[in-house]
């Protein structure tokens, strides 16, 4: 069985701070979700409201429309999965596996079962003996997943659960997740801070800065059309240009930044005078002259090979820092102190209201 | 005299084999890169260091044990039979504690006096334990870290009173007259006082009371390092309270539940002040016994024997018990 969970108007307040600030969402039946951002930013509270071990200040948590209000987390049908997996050490891995069974009172026998069936779902067949302090790293992750599967839950919640892998395993670890989910087809809820693994595994992801939800969308959504400075800055890497909107005309706008006149998308409608952020992916630029206020004189500062591209560090007009990204097939790589003009395609410019930025 | 001497010779002989074995190795297996002990320190530092540490387990350690053992098999004499044809080697003090040589009848007052003391030792232990388990558990880990400050110098500021200050004022407490009888009478719930100190009630009070401390940092510090998701793993699982206390806490916290009890129960097996003030008139401690002998009787080896006796039960007691709860005696000392 399967759920979905819809939060409505969710506020979550810590004394002064506001964790989460009115986050009303709906997380569909049998879908891979997403919350992505920056450590901090209200992600995991949502989780541990959605879990039962918080309440919400205000607004209402709703697991397949029932009203989560009052009832602790031993008593949802969600399971969680922590980031530090919390399994138990003094216990084997089928008694951890099997232990949600074991509260609930199922016998042994039925129990062994299960762990048999659970360990064979995570490539790990009869080792329920081991204890979980002999198992390697992706192991006991997959370990902490089966224990989570095994009181089947309605909604599988993850909170960052690769981050504690190696680069390798963690790769490998989406794939394989994302497999487990199209086997159980449970909902599931994954909070990450890596956007890589948000893109890769999602079908939807929210982006949160400061406990605000900025954007609900797919993957290539998020990434092709960004609707906040933040998401913009946050997802991939992007130039900005700040500056004011000069003109506006159906779904495009020019912004007179400080290095010219610049045009892309208008996706939030701003309107002349608008303060705003002109953002281009360092990947649609590309050298050579193209339109006249989506061109860029520039100087080429250095060249990072990366194998199968470069990232190219130009210095544009008023000393302005702009990055390029060009493939190896089609494109010569500048040489270092060599002038270059740059443009891009002005509908893959992004004229955002001005707003805050992630971090570098 | 001569069992006397060949016991304090002891300490000596065993120095000199290990003595003699470290030489015999630094013959057998020469390392040219080992530098020697003096070599290291020095000769001056060195006998420091080896003055002291010998000082410490021989005269403040071993040695008093040792004579005491000894003592405990020699017969009860007059300090001018002492070292004549009487003073033999004898385990005449420890068949006392069996068969008194008064009558020659089983000696069942003694007896008795070691069961019940046992037995009160392992109820103070676990009447202790009751309450500091939930006590540690939450300065451990639900309490804030100002309440857990507050808790803890309200649990620690009242033992800087002394031992028989606390006893008596305990024993004013549950006096017929004291407190809280008057209070139970005033309330209506008793007509008559309750002979608190009689039914022992107050024995037990004043020795949970005395070693509250040392149940409860033990404790404190074994569920401490508990990871707090493994409680919220086990909650979030579908587990109750209960069962998360049974099934993950306790068996975490297991030694160091160990070393409160273990420590609880031989002081408490041990105490003197506590049973002499707050326990019934027809209440008798083993340690009592132990002391009566040692300065009523001037009766040293039989007040030795008896100690070791007591000590010895303790002892096997414990070590049962961690074999029943599959605790090595090493997790219990870390």
């Amino acid at each position: 069985m399967s759920a979905d969970v819809e939060l409505e108007n969710v506020t979550i307040r810590f004394g002064d701070f506001t964790a989460v600030d009115r986050a009303t969402l709906k997380i569909n039946n049998g879908e891979f979700f997403s919350f992505l951002g920056p450590s901090g930013c209200g992600k995991t509270t949502i989780l541990r409201t959605v879990s039962g071990f918080l309440e919400p200040t205000e607004g209402t948590v709703r697991i397949g429309g029932v009203d989560m209000a009052g009832t602790g987390p031993n008593k949802r049908p969600t399971a969680l999965i922590f980031q530090n997996l919390a399994l138990f050490p003094l216990m084997s891995v089928a008694d951890n596996i099997t232990y949600g069974l074991r509260v609930r009172g199922i016998p042994k026998t039925e129990r062994m079962r299960k762990a048999d069936e659970l360990l064979e779902l995570i490539a790990l067949p009869g080792q329920g003996r081991k204890l979980v302090s002999e198992l390697s790293g992706g192991q006991k992750q997959r370990v902490a997943i089966a224990r989570a599967l095994a009181v089947q839950p309605e909604v599988l919640l993850l909170d960052e659960p690769l981050s504690a892998l190696d680069l390798k395993l963690r790769q490998h670890m989406r794939n394989e997740l994302r497999a487990i989910q199209h086997q159980v087809g449970i909902t599931f809820i994954y909070i990450t801070h890596d956007q890589g693994e948000a893109l890769t595994m999602s079908d939807r992801i929210a982006v949160m800065s400061d406990g605000v939800i900025e954007q609900i969308a797919d993957g290539q959504t998020i990434y092709d059309h960004p609707n906040s400075a933040f998401v913009a800055s946050f997802v991939g890497e992007n130039n900005a240009f700040p500056g004011k909107v000069v003109s506006a005309s159906d779904g495009s706008a020019a912004v007179e930044t400080s290095i010219g006149s610049l045009s892309g998308t208008n996706p939030r409608g701003l309107k002349v005078g608008d303060a705003a952020i002109l953002f281009v992916r360092p990947e649609s630029l590309r050298p050579g002259s193209g339109a006249q206020d989506a061109t860029i004189r520039t100087e080429t500062l250095s060249v990072a090979f990366e194998g199968n591209m470069s990232h190219i560090f130009l210095r544009g007009p008023s000393n302005k820092p702009i990055a390029m990204t060009v493939g190896r097939v089609g494109t010569s790589i500048p040489e270092e102190g060599q002038s270059l003009t740059v443009s891009y395609e002005p509908n893959l410019g992004t004229v955002l209201p001005e707003g805050k930025m992630a971090r570098e | 005299m001569s069992s006397r001497l060949l016991v304090f010779a002891l300490p000596l002989v065993v120095i000199a084999i290990f003595w003699l074995m470290s030489i015999l190795e630094s013959r057998v297996r020469r390392d040219p890169t080992h530098k020697s002990y003096f070599e290291r320190n020095g000769l001056l530092l060195g006998g420091i260091f080896i003055g002291l540490v010998a000082f410490w387990t021989l005269f403040l350690v071993t040695l008093p044990y040792l004579y005491m053992v000894v003592e405990s098999f020699h017969p009860t004499l007059t300090p001018n039979k002492r070292g004549g044809p009487d003073d033999v080697l004898t385990i005449a003090q420890y068949q006392s504690f069996f068969i008194n040589p008064v009558d020659d009848a089983l000696n069942t007052t003694h007896i008795g006096a070691l069961i019940f003391t046992i037995i009160a030792s392992a109820a103070v232990t676990l009447l202790n334990f009751a309450i500091c388990y939930p006590l540690a558990f939450y300065m451990a880990q639900t309490g804030t870290a100002q309440k857990v400050r507050l808790l803890m110098l309200a649990l620690i500021v009242p033992y800087w009173v002394n031992e028989i200050l606390r006893a008596f004022s305990l024993r004013l407490l549950l006096a017929s007259r004291g407190l809280i009888n008057q209070t139970l009478m005033w309330l209506g719930i008793t007509d008559a006082p309750i002979d608190f100190l009689g039914n022992n009630t107050g024995l037990y009070v004043g020795l949970s009371y005395a070693y509250l401390l040392v149940m409860i940092f033990p404790l404190y510090n074994a569920v401490q390092s508990l990871d707090r998701n493994q409680i919220e793993a086990a909650r979030d699982l579908g587990a109750p309270w209960w069962r998360i206390h049974k099934d993950v806490v306790i068996p975490y916290a297991k030694p160091g539940i160990a070393s409160g009890c273990t420590m609880v129960f031989m002081l408490s097996a041990g105490s003197l002040a506590a049973p002499q003030f707050l326990g019934g008139p027809r209440t008798l401690w083993f340690t009592s016994i132990v002391y009566d002998f040692f300065f009523q009787s001037f009766n040293w080896a039989r007040g030795a024997a008896y100690a070791f006796i007591l000590l010895t039960v303790c002892i096997f007691i414990v070590m049962a018990m961690l074999r029943v709860f599959k605790i090595s005696l090493g997790e219990t000392i870390k």
